[in-house]
């Protein structure tokens, strides 16, 4: 199915998603006639707030709890913040110690970050080379003043699926820390019933789901107390003060309901199972990053030594085709990411990854599409690299 | 973000590979940092002047470093060696119309391949290698060991 008006292939899904038409056409009218405050008493607010309380029955029902357990956000970015922040300053008089992962999104790394400036203590948990965590780190790492515990459900770099059910289990066994998770890639791909998952609060947003940007979602259990980030006029139970954004709350709703009537896995592992067979068995030299399987269903990240990853993402560009790499060319202060850099696998293998992360809208057709011109473009680089396969300069 | 010149360059690099039995090779930059480049160099003579007859480049690195690498060989081809160490990697960033400000290293990079081909080729051949010279290889040198020294010389530190 083509949706992109344009001549390209959307390989890079874990970036972003192009809304989806049955998306776009729930937010119109939101955008026109339906302008409401949902805070308005008139008719043309109370409009409003019954289509925003609908949305929120509807990312409810994706994540199996109660719609009041639902704060609508900005993004993914905010309700990470949000977790994090909001946990410290609530109960700082009990503890002031988070435990999170060396490979947590930088909203997350940052968030925490700034926390320690304020005098936190933050544990970052070494992964192992699959980017897998030890079940054993956690519990050792667990105190008496440990509030949270915030790990990331399904890595959007290299797929790593953590158990976090698992996790959340021993954190609370253990401790009395919240347990939360970043599952912002993980819907329609995964299973994302926070009450199978156990956790205490769990982010999402929208556009990496076939929704809008600009729009993200906290859950958090009802028992769970946290400060807010913004102070207002009480918007959200007073949890996120701000007026609703309700064209892309409506479109948000829309996208759950899609997700979960939708569920893309195994049409997205078979796009990358065999997209990794292609790949190895046409092009030498392929390191796999992150675990073969399970991974995050779509996800694939690959290095071919040799060939720089910024380069062969712009050599790719040249062939209508849209994929993202970790390589520190790419990066604004020419460091690798950090991820790869976690996963330790040296740098040649960080600085020639490349993502390529399928979705909804991508065919077989588009996986045959990119092998081919990845064969042809790594051919060529490889021609005119300085390095070797041991990742030494070449002679 | 880049020129249309370094796109060009990226796309359809110039003299790139191997010179087969070359009079000199060299090798700067290193994995950990992300670029590396050879370059190989024919000397020939006329006027009784060294020149360069041939020159190639091999380049890991991103569209920049490529971009670079192959307008370094472009501006020293049939130059001789005393003009072709002149060469500066704001020339380089010049003849592709400009190069973001965090890819300025990679025209660095050429340079010091360039300056390190000649290096060794007056080296090897007994000729006089000026202050400027010595100094250029010792620059070059110093990028096959750290890399965070040179990012943070070379882009990151400044304002």
């Amino acid at each position: 199915m083509k949706i992109l008006d344009v001549d390209r292939i959307y390989a890079d899904n874990n970036a972003t998603t192009p809304v989806d038409p049955k998306v776009k056409m729930e937010m119109l009218p939101y955008l026109e006639d339906r302008f409401g405050n949902p805070n308005s008493l008139h008719t043309t607010g109370r409009e409003a707030r019954k289509a925003v309380e609908e949305a929120r029955q509807k990312v409810a029902e994706m994540l199996n709890c109660k719609a009041k357990e639902i704060i609508f956000t900005s993004s993914a970015t905010e309700s990470n913040n949000h977790a994090i922040k909001g946990t410290a300053f609530a109960r700082k008089n009990e503890g002031k110690h988070i435990i999170t992962s060396k490979i947590e999104h930088k909203c997350v790394l940052e968030a925490c970050g700034w926390l320690e400036e304020q005098g936190f203590e933050i544990t970052y948990l070494d992964v192992d080379k699959e980017g897998y965590l030890s079940v054993e780190d956690i519990e050792e790492e667990l105190r008496e003043d440990t509030v949270l515990v915030s790990i990331m459900m399904a890595n959007n770099e290299v797929g790593t699926i953590q158990p976090i059910n698992k996790l959340a289990r021993i954190v609370h066994e253990k401790s009395n820390a919240y347990f939360h998770t970043d599952m912002a890639q993980c819907p329609g791909k995964m299973d994302v019933d926070v009450e199978n998952l156990g956790v205490d609060m769990a982010t999402i947003n929208a556009h990496k789901m076939y929704g809008p940007k600009g729009i993200g979602a906290l859950y958090k259990g009802q028992d769970v107390e946290i400060d807010p980030l913004l102070h207002g006029g009480g918007q959200e139970e007073g949890e996120r003060s701000g007026t609703e954004n309700v064209p892309y709350i409506v479109g948000f709703g829309k996208a759950c309901e899609l997700a979960q009537k939708n569920q893309e896995k195994d049409r997205l592992e078979k796009m990358h199972q065999k997209f990794v067979e292609d790949v190895c068995a046409r092009i030498e030299k392929v390191v796999i990053n992150g675990p073969l399987s399970p991974r995050l269903p779509g996800n694939t990240n690959m290095s071919f030594i040799g060939v720089e990853g910024e380069a062969l993402v712009l050599r790719l560009d040249n062939h209508g085709i849209d994929v993202a790499t970790g390589s520190a060319c790419s990066s604004d202060e020419l460091k690798a990411s950090h991820v790869l850099e976690a996963l330790d696998k040296g740098p040649e293998v960080a600085h020639s990854s490349l993502r390529i992360s399928f979705g909804r809208f991508n065919t077989m057709d588009d996986v045959d599409a990119v092998v081919e011109a990845l064969e042809k473009e790594v051919d060529d680089l490889r021609s005119i690299t300085a390095m070797d396969e041991k990742g030494k300069i070449g002679d | 973000m880049y020129t249309e010149k370094v796109m060009e360059h990226f796309k359809n690099p110039r003299n790139m590979g191997e010179i087969e039995d070359p009079d000199v090779t060299s090798k700067v930059g290193n994995p950990a940092c992300g670029d590396m480049m050879n370059i190989y160099l024919r000397v020939g003579e006329k006027n009784n002047e060294k020149y360069i007859e041939d020159i190639k480049f091999k380049t890991f690195g991103c569209a920049s470093a490529i971009a670079t690498s192959s307008v370094t060989t472009e501006l020293a081809m049939g130059k001789t060696l005393d003009e072709a160490e002149e060469i500066e990697e704001e020339d380089i960033a010049e003849e592709l119309g400009g190069l973001p400000k965090i890819k300025m290293h990679c025209s660095n990079l050429s340079a010091n391949g360039l300056h390190e081909a000649i290096y060794q080729y007056k080296k090897k051949e007994g000729m006089e290698i000026s202050e400027d010279l010595e100094r250029k290889h010792k620059i070059a040198q110093k990028t096959l060991e750290k890399t965070e020294e040179m990012r943070q010389e070379h882009g990151l530190n400044e304002d």
